[in-house]
């Protein structure tokens, strides 16, 4: 290849290149130029004004939707997918390294789990909560306990089901991840650490955990955002409350002023936070590798 | 895409004590599995043969359900409601599939290939996938601005003088649907073949040209053999995406157009869930025979 001039080719790649970066962040900026609009703004262009109203509308709530109530649920729950996410990952993940008995098929289970239709996924897991609510209702009856059978309404929940869909979406990446850190990762660290003495527990604590921690800031990163945006998995298999991207997906046809372009903004920025928080934390934790600190 | 074989690192030992503290530590994940995926999978195979009415599920064994789908599809004159909904849902798939493989080979070839600093090359490869941690339901209510009927494409076409009267199928349409698609998912196939591309040997490509290709052979008969595997996976991501959205299908086609996941999704809510699951096992069946059909090729291509 010629170091100096480029061919042709490389510029309409190029030019191709640029015009997909476009239309992948175009519309995304005009939704938050258009949320930044005055009160007499519409859905659509030109921009008339420049205020924070719409952000104030949503913050006093779309209609019926108490927009800041679906906000918390979805923080609950995407902190709670994240911390399983990271921690059944790292574990399988270490296990996966030595002889496992029945590896391959839980491996087969897992990128299953990845390829599935979400909405059979959301199918299965609300059936099988269901059948539970007739089955329990069953038992209260049995065993004569009316109270219960009476007050019971339903195990189909945020931090029940719900949590559930969203692990069969979130784990499957954290163990890739993991796979990918350990196919790259020298053991001879830990074997060093093994041969003077450390305990498996204090080889994994002070050899290997900090070693992989970037990588697994990544894993909580992707538990996260995935949980936080995700809709098909959780669609059937939520029970009556909603996260804020059901809420979402239910005000698009109801909505019709910029403030749901707002809820966009609102919702993007906390998705790029913890992206920039993430990128941070794993560099912090490179840098403390490179110059051979503890933590 | 394979686990990391326990041999690859020496520090092994088949001790059975160590064996039984993997499955400890592979204990947590595997019931989240059993639990949230096999278990669901069973009863939907189970339920699917169950009856019911307006109030319960009636455990039964009855073919009642798979009946009723394929009901009057029998009829050669007229195409009944499930085979249109699954034409129609195949044809998206096919379109969606088509377009991301073009362009996200390639976007993949000119990162992998034409970008010559590593730096810069991850930087755009990352600029490519950041959109994947945002809203779907977001970006997908981004284009109502640009495509709706005063949106800008309509406006700015009406300025010109190419059309007289703003173009209607802009926005929930099929084109808004497969547009979206694209938007969305071309990034599954971007990270897979972009992987496979940055594992080729540059060598082969030098040997390629001292050969005599051109730039088109070496592409052809080098790069596009070599990138099979992200090729494959990519391509299993987005049909089975397309195969079972409800989502964008929804909120893109203005909530008007049919898809497999629709039906799923609006039986679910009538609570008609014998109904559902036969129409999820018939929908599973079809993508498992297409992902088959897909692995099919790799192997057939190597033969080759």
């Amino acid at each position: 290849m010629n170091r100096d001039q480029r061919p042709l080719g490389f510029w309409l790649l190029a030019l191709f290149f640029v015009a997909f970066v476009v239309f992948l962040y175009g519309p995304m900026l005009v939704i938050v130029l258009l949320s930044f609009q005055g009160p007499e703004g519409g859905l659509t262009f030109p921009i008339r004004g420049f205020s924070l109203h719409w952000f104030r509308q949503l913050a006093e709530g779309l209609g019926v939707v108490d927009i800041g109530a679906a906000l918390k649920r979805s923080l609950g729950l995407g902190l709670a997918v994240m911390a399983f996410t990271v921690v059944l990952s790292v574990l399988a993940g270490l296990a996966f390294r030595k002889k496992l008995w029945g590896g391959s098929a839980l491996f087969f289970v897992v990128v299953a789990s990845l390829i599935m239709p979400s909405i059979i996924v959301s199918l299965g897991i609300g059936l099988e909560f269901r059948l539970l609510d007739t089955g329990l209702k069953w038992v209260f009856g049995a065993l004569g306990m009316t109270g219960m059978q009476e007050t019971f309404n339903t195990t189909l929940g945020l931090y029940t089901s719900a949590l559930g869909a969203h692990l069969t979406w979130t784990l499957p990446f954290g163990l890739l991840i993991m796979f990918a850190i350990f196919n790259r990762f020298n053991p001879a660290y830990e074997e060093a650490a093994r041969d003077l003495g450390a305990t498996p527990w204090q080889g994994f604590r002070h050899v290997v955990l900090p070693l992989i921690a970037p990588s697994v800031v990544g894993i909580a990163m992707f538990g996260f955002t995935l949980s936080w945006d995700e809709i098909a998995r959780t669609s059937q298999a939520i029970g009556y409350v909603n996260t804020l991207p059901l809420e979402l997906q239910g005000l698009t046809t109801t909505v019709t002023t910029p403030a749901i372009y707002a809820l966009g903004t609102v919702t993007t920025v906390v998705s790029l936070l913890v992206m920039a928080g993430a990128l941070a934390l794993a560099s912090f934790f490179s840098r403390l590798q490179k110059q051979g600190k503890r933590f | 895409m394979s686990p990391p074989t326990a041999s690859a690192h020496a520090r092994t030992s088949s001790s059975p004590g160590h064996a039984l503290s993997a499955w400890w530590q592979a204990l947590p994940l595997t019931v989240v599995f059993v639990l949230f995926f096999l278990v669901p999978l069973a009863l939907i195979g189970m339920v699917s043969f169950w009856d019911f009415n307006e109030y319960e599920l009636l455990p039964a064994f009855t073919f009642k359900n798979y009946i009723s789908i394929f009901d009057g599809c029998s009829n050669a004159a007229e195409m009944c409601t499930t085979f249109k909904t699954y034409l129609s849902t195949f044809k998206f798939s096919l379109l969606v599939w088509l377009i991301t493989l073009v362009v996200g080979f390639t976007v993949s070839y000119f990162l992998a290939f034409h970008v010559r600093s590593s730096t810069v090359q991850t930087l755009l490869f990352v600029l490519c996938t950041i959109p994947f941690w945002t809203s779907n339901v977001i970006r997908m209510i981004s284009w109502v601005p640009l495509l709706g009927r005063n949106g800008l494409v309509n406006q700015t076409l009406v300025q010109l003088g190419v059309v007289d009267q703003p173009i209607e199928w802009l926005l929930f349409s099929d084109f808004s649907v497969v547009l979206a698609f694209v938007h969305l998912y071309t990034m599954f196939m971007i990270v897979p073949i972009f992987n496979s591309m940055m594992r080729i040997d540059r060598s082969l490509l030098e040997a390629a040209s001292d050969s005599g290709a051109s730039a088109w052979q070496t592409l052809w008969n080098v790069i596009v053999p070599l990138s099979r595997t992200g090729i494959i996976v990519g391509s299993i991501f987005v049909i089975t995406i397309v195969m079972g959205d409800f989502v964008t299908i929804g909120v893109m086609g203005g909530q008007q157009i049919a898809s497999v996941g629709k039906i799923i999704q609006v039986q679910t809510s009538y609570l008609q869930f014998p109904l559902a699951a036969a129409n999820a096992v018939i929908l599973l069946a079809l993508v498992l025979m297409i992902i088959w059909a897909l692995t099919r090729l790799v192997d057939v291509r190597k033969e080759l």
